[in-house]
């Protein structure tokens, strides 16, 4: 026999879908089906039944090889590693739910550390933007049932939230918008033609690296004032074209990704993306939204945020909170030289950050707290593996849109293993007693 | 004027948070009152002695002070931050927030800088022999009132982020700058003796910005209104002059909308 579990929200993309039904064993030990979810969501769930997961934390030895330790072995190391640096960073928190980063934040307090999510190679350039600039947002409920003009600038979403485009923003009959994709135009910027391209109704196709001039001209297109022939290799007539279809809508919405959050200017593109947003809303209604990858990452930003005042970058090592990225940013950090331990929690730095920031974690007490065996968990000195979030334990998430959704508990994990809570907690409650022994 | 130096005894493993090295700080302090300055390596209190050897004699006030670094301080944060009168020289390199905040005085670099020299400066003279990197002369995070006076000059070149929310002062850079010049500034002007990537005077309001070289990708948003003489930091030129950025909102003045001024050397 085996049970059916409805309303199962996916723990991989910040699209955060919560229609998903799960199989599982009778004894809710084996996870067998999954539906509803995308391919990479399916295999999320899939992928934390594998036969060959490592279930205990593992010690890096001098010949490369690695030694099976304790749970409370591993805690020692890792408190004893953030008591003991000058300057520790603790990385990540993306993958992880609002609790765990929240007791996080504990530990980075007692230890004086460096904390900083996946931000910092993906949308921390929205954030600086967002602060500067302010950010007219909605929720992708809205968008459902309201948008009629949707613009995907710098992201791909038919690949990297494969159901975002059924579910909110193209396909979906919403209250206002009954004809489904009929009742929308689609605008897509993209040097490439990209899947998400081809079904546009305008592509702009921007030169590499130009997106701040295209967005400087929509503005001035909007006011119809004049313009060179050519704005980063598109002709001004289609750019008025395209302000003017932006214009005439009802609703509108601006999804950006990481070809603007991460290509030349960043945070100015998403400043001026945001103004001309402001610009817009003088003719109609308009609203803009990050298209968040990891599937907490804007629940790291709202822990960080409500808790130490500002979403990513926060630097605690002199007792209070700073923030400057760039300064206090963690690759900057990392090939600076200004760290001399690092945490590494729910995310793959070794995957995603320049080599000359990869290697200095290699050469400091480091620890990698994931279930997955992944390049962070290859360099670091200590391997801790825990349950997986949102599969083997629940807890809170937020969404793109900055709504917040209770994950959930589908099946046990393997016998004895920790969640990312669990293990923190017990790092925190040791680092009290060091402390207390100071 | 009384002098007192810092000789560098160690670099710091990590770096080092010297925003006591200024001349407010120094005034009327003994050289073992100066070397028990403190500072910050991360998280640990260290201070000024631990990494630098003192000399010599700090004035009455800061104004009667000047510090002269003699060695590199490439790995040293906050150098004349928040200082509001007399000098600092280092001769070598510094590390980022040169000047930081900076109300008077003087700053004189005889290398290299990292990012944010000048940052939110008030008054006051930098100068730096070296390059500089990005954010030079531009607004803490999050604040939309930036370097207000002063003058900043790099002899060099400087990376990006030149004057972002500029109100007031004269950022001159000698050599090659990359992208984003006076972005979102209200006043100030910015002279670019050398060649600039582009993204100059992107939502920018009012202000003035000189450009003797070439702008490779120039913003949509400017337009060019005429071609006018002009001596700038002491040269005579040519100038075309462009307003903008049309896509901005601007202020007006007895009914006329007020632009920013872009002059490029013809
Ligand atoms: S779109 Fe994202 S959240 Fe939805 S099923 Fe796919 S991976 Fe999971």
């Amino acid at each position: 026999m085996t049970k059916t579990i409805t309303d199962v929200v996916c723990p991989f993309c910040g699209t955060l879908c919560d229609d998903i039904e799960v199989i599982v064993s009778d004894d809710g030990k084996k996870l067998i089906e999954v539906d509803n979810a995308c391919v990479i969501g399916t295999e999320k769930f899939l992928h934390s039944q594998s036969s060959d997961r490592i279930t205990r934390p593992r010690m890096h030895q001098e010949d490369g090889s690695w030694k099976e330790i304790s749970y409370d072995e591993a805690v020692e190391y890792t408190a004893q590693m953030l008591a003991k640096a000058k300057k520790p960073l603790m990385f990540g928190w993306s993958s992880t739910n609002c609790e765990a980063q929240s007791v996080g934040n504990e530990i980075a307090e007692m230890s004086r550390a460096c904390c900083d999510n996946t931000a910092a190679t993906c949308h921390g350039t929205s954030l600086i933007a967002i602060q500067d600039v302010g950010l007219p947002s909605c929720t992708l409920g809205e968008i459902k049932n309201r948008a009629d003009r949707i613009i995907f600038w710098g992201c791909n979403p038919a690949h990297a939230h494969p159901r975002h485009m059924s579910r909110y923003s193209i396909f979906p009959r919403g209250f206002f918008t009954g004809k489904g994709q009929m009742s929308r135009k689609l605008i897509v910027v993209d040097p490439r033609v990209t899947d998400t391209a081809k079904m546009a109704d305008i592509h702009l196709q921007v030169e590499q690296g130009q997106d701040y001039e295209l967005l400087d001209a929509l503005r001035v297109a909007f006011k119809g004032e004049w313009l060179p022939d050519v704005v980063a290799g598109i002709p001004s007539e289609k750019i008025r074209e395209a302000a003017d279809v932006l214009k005439s809508g009802r609703f509108g919405i601006i999804f950006f990704g990481m070809g603007v959050t991460q290509s030349l200017g960043k945070n100015h593109n998403i400043d001026e993306a945001i103004a001309v947003t402001k610009d817009l809303n003088e003719y109609t209604k308009f609203s803009i939204m990050p298209m968040r990858g990891h599937y907490n990452v804007t629940g790291s930003g709202e822990v960080f945020a409500w808790q130490f005042g500002f979403p990513y970058a926060v630097d605690l090592t002199r007792g209070f909170a700073r923030y400057n990225p760039g300064d206090t940013s963690t690759i900057d950090l990392l090939t600076r030289g200004e760290i001399d331990a690092m945490l590494t929690i729910g995310s793959d730095p070794g995957a995603h950050f320049p080599i000359s920031a990869v290697k200095p974690i290699a050469n400091m007490p480091s620890v990698c707290i994931d279930p997955h065996l992944t390049p962070t968990s290859g360099v670091s000195k200590l391997h801790v593996p825990v349950a997986f979030n949102g599969v083997e334990t629940g807890g809170n998430c937020y969404r793109m849109d900055n709504v917040p959704i209770d994950c959930r508990k589908v099946v046990e994990p393997p016998e004895g293993m920790l969640t990312d809570e669990e293990f923190l907690i017990k790092v925190r409650d040791r680092l009290k007693q060091l402390k207390g022994a100071a | 004027m009384a002098t007192v130096t810092l000789k560098p005894t160690k670099v710091p493993e990590l770096m080092l948070e010297g925003y006591s090295i200024t001349p407010d700080a120094f005034a009327g302090k003994t050289p073992a009152q100066i070397a028990a300055l403190p500072a910050h390596e991360g998280k640990i209190h260290v201070t000024l002695g631990d990494f630098f050897e003192v000399s010599g004699n700090a004035g009455a006030t800061a104004a009667e002070t000047d510090i002269v670094i003699a060695g590199d301080c490439t790995r040293v944060k906050y150098i004349g931050s928040k200082m509001t009168a007399g000098t600092v020289k280092v001769n070598g390199n510094a590390d980022m927030y040169v000047g930081g905040w900076m109300k008077g005085g003087k700053i004189h670099i005889t290398g290299n800088v990292d990012s944010f020299c000048g940052m939110q400066m008030q008054g006051g003279e930098i100068l730096i022999d070296g390059n500089a990197q990005n954010y030079v002369g531009c607004a803490y995070r999050g604040d939309w009132r930036g370097m207000k006076g002063g003058t900043i000059r790099i002899k060099g070149s400087a990376g990006n982020d030149i004057g972002t929310f500029m109100l007031g002062g004269t950022i001159i850079i000698e050599k090659d700058t990359f992208i984003h010049v006076s972005t979102h500034a209200e006043g100030g002007t910015v002279i670019l003796k050398g060649d600039v990537e582009g993204r100059v005077g992107g939502q920018m309001v009012k202000g003035t910005i000189y450009v003797f070289g070439t702008i490779k990708f120039m913003m949509p948003g400017f337009k060019k209104v005429d071609r006018v003489e002009l001596e700038v930091d002491g040269t005579k030129a040519t100038f075309d002059h462009y307003i903008g950025d049309l896509g901005e909102r601007h202020p007006k003045s007895k009914g006329k909308e007020i632009f920013a001024d872009l002059y490029v050397k013809a």
